[in-house]
């Protein structure tokens, strides 16, 4: 499963700089609002599912190297998270849904944890 | 890049040897080849034109030739190339008339060009067919732009050779040849970075840059990550907990890495109650921001092969943690041990 199929299913926005989604594979997801839990429990490849939209989620999905972070409920990270988020080539996405809904059609769509 | 007021060249169009290329072409092709290809007229040819006008005497071309050192010039008129007149024309006029006939009685009327958005490769196909040894370059509105020799295109090739060759010592002096490099009884990189406490939109950069650091010194991926998460978590809390943030230090030597910490107060008065997963002491405000879930350090513990907390309330902390580099995982950092 690659990364532009899941931002068609789900509809997400992107809010960082578009590139080319097909060649990024999702391996699995994480969601938590807690930062040192998602350090524990999210790998390389993994998508990240959140509320939080400020500027440290970004420093932590750079480390991990996730596929990318779905934020949710239409949080709105602002624009000084987006540039950081661009200039270290992670990916922020958003959507109205909730975390549950979001993880539920990740399931669907036979995205588990690797 | 090209204006769309030309036709777009063969090689635009169908790329080299017009046709994709293949895995094969791509073997046979040597980088000179290669360069003919991606080197363009403009950037090798001769920006400083010498000129002359149709009804210019031969005898004063004949002195432009001599002081350039050339064997010809384009004829301009009103800006418009009209011709070209070579030393070979010259001689010619010589033979039948004089010197002091006019440059348009003798000049070429028919000027082989070549265009200036053009490959290199096909200014040497223009040379070969037309056995000239100078070609005026035009631009895609035919305007005269400068004046091509195959002395021009070996220059151009042998400079882009040269910058070939530069970056490619470049890239292979990687950083990972450090350790190789430096012949000691204990070669030690320290990097130390000043921690702000509350300076949370700087929070993770120390984390981030000790991550490509490592990188570059051609450290396993594996004890990068995990170097890079207790790092991380510890920058967090000099930035979260300190009363004035603190020091954070990393040490990369062939046979392990370690990584500490020191502040100043306000120090852990129970450090056993600090290292339970989800005791946090952390302000509510920082836990909306999804800090204080009483993991950090149980995140770091579990990275690391060694981890050392002392503290004394106010007065500071200090925290020391090790990764060992196993002897089995032939990293660039652990080639360097002797």
């Amino acid at each position: 499963m690659n990364l532009q199929q899941v931002i068609e299913k789900l509809e997400l926005n992107v809010l960082t700089e578009p590139r080319d989604f097909s060649t990024i594979e999702v391996t699995g997801g994480y969601t938590s609002d807690l930062l040192s839990c998602v350090m524990a429990g999210a790998k390389t490849g993994y998508l990240w599912m959140t509320l939080q939209a400020h500027m440290n989620i970004v420093a932590v999905a750079a480390l991990l190297e996730v596929a990318a972070i779905i934020i949710s409920e239409d949080a709105q990270p602002d624009q000084a998270t987006i540039d950081k988020a661009n200039q270290q080539g992670v990916i922020l996405l958003s959507t109205p849904r909730k975390n549950f809904e979001i993880d539920g059609k990740l399931w669907e769509m036979g995205i588990h944890d690797a | 890049m090209s204006p769309k007021t030309r036709p777009q060249t063969e090689q635009e169009i169908y790329g080299r040897r017009g046709r994709p290329i293949t895995d094969q072409d791509a073997h046979d092709i040597s980088r000179v080849e290669e360069l003919s290809y991606d080197l363009k007229v403009h950037e090798v040819m001769a920006t400083e034109l010498r000129t002359a006008s149709p009804d210019m005497p031969l005898s004063e071309v004949l002195e432009i030739l001599r002081i350039g050192r050339i064997s010809g010039v384009p004829v301009l008129q009103d800006d418009e190339m009209v011709g070209i007149i070579s030393l070979e024309d010259i001689v010619h006029a010589m033979y039948k008339g004089g010197l002091e006939e006019p440059v348009s009685k003798y000049m070429t009327r028919e000027v082989v060009t070549v265009a200036n958005y053009e490959s290199v490769v096909k200014a040497i196909e223009t040379f070969t067919l037309s056995r000239l040894g100078r070609l005026p370059v035009v631009d895609e509105n035919n305007k005269l732009v400068g004046m091509i020799t195959k002395g021009d295109i070996t220059r151009g090739i042998l400079v882009a050779l040269q910058k070939d060759y530069q970056e490619e010592e470049v890239r292979r002096y990687r950083a990972s040849h450090l350790f190789q490099d430096i012949i000691s009884d204990r070669t030690t990189l320290v990097m130390r970075y000043n921690i702000q406490a509350r300076d949370f939109n700087h929070g993770g950069n120390a984390s981030s840059h000790i991550k490509r650091a490592l990188t570059r010194l051609g450290a396993d991926p594996q004890i990068t990550r995990r170097c890079g998460i207790a790092v991380y978590e510890a920058e967090m809390n000099l930035i979260i907990h300190t009363d004035n943030g603190g020091i954070l230090k990393l040490e990369v030597e062939p046979h392990r890495i370690t990584m500490s910490t020191i502040d100043d107060g306000p120090g852990i008065p129970d450090i056993a109650q600090a290292l339970t997963p989800g005791y946090s002491t952390a302000t509510e405000q920082v836990r909306e921001m999804g800090f204080g879930a009483g993991m950090g350090l149980v995140n770091m513990k579990r990275c690391v092969d060694t981890l050392e907390l002392d503290s004394t309330v106010g007065k500071g902390s200090k925290l020391l943690m090790r990764i060992i580099i196993p002897s089995q995982t032939l990293t660039g950092i652990r080639e360097g041990q002797k």
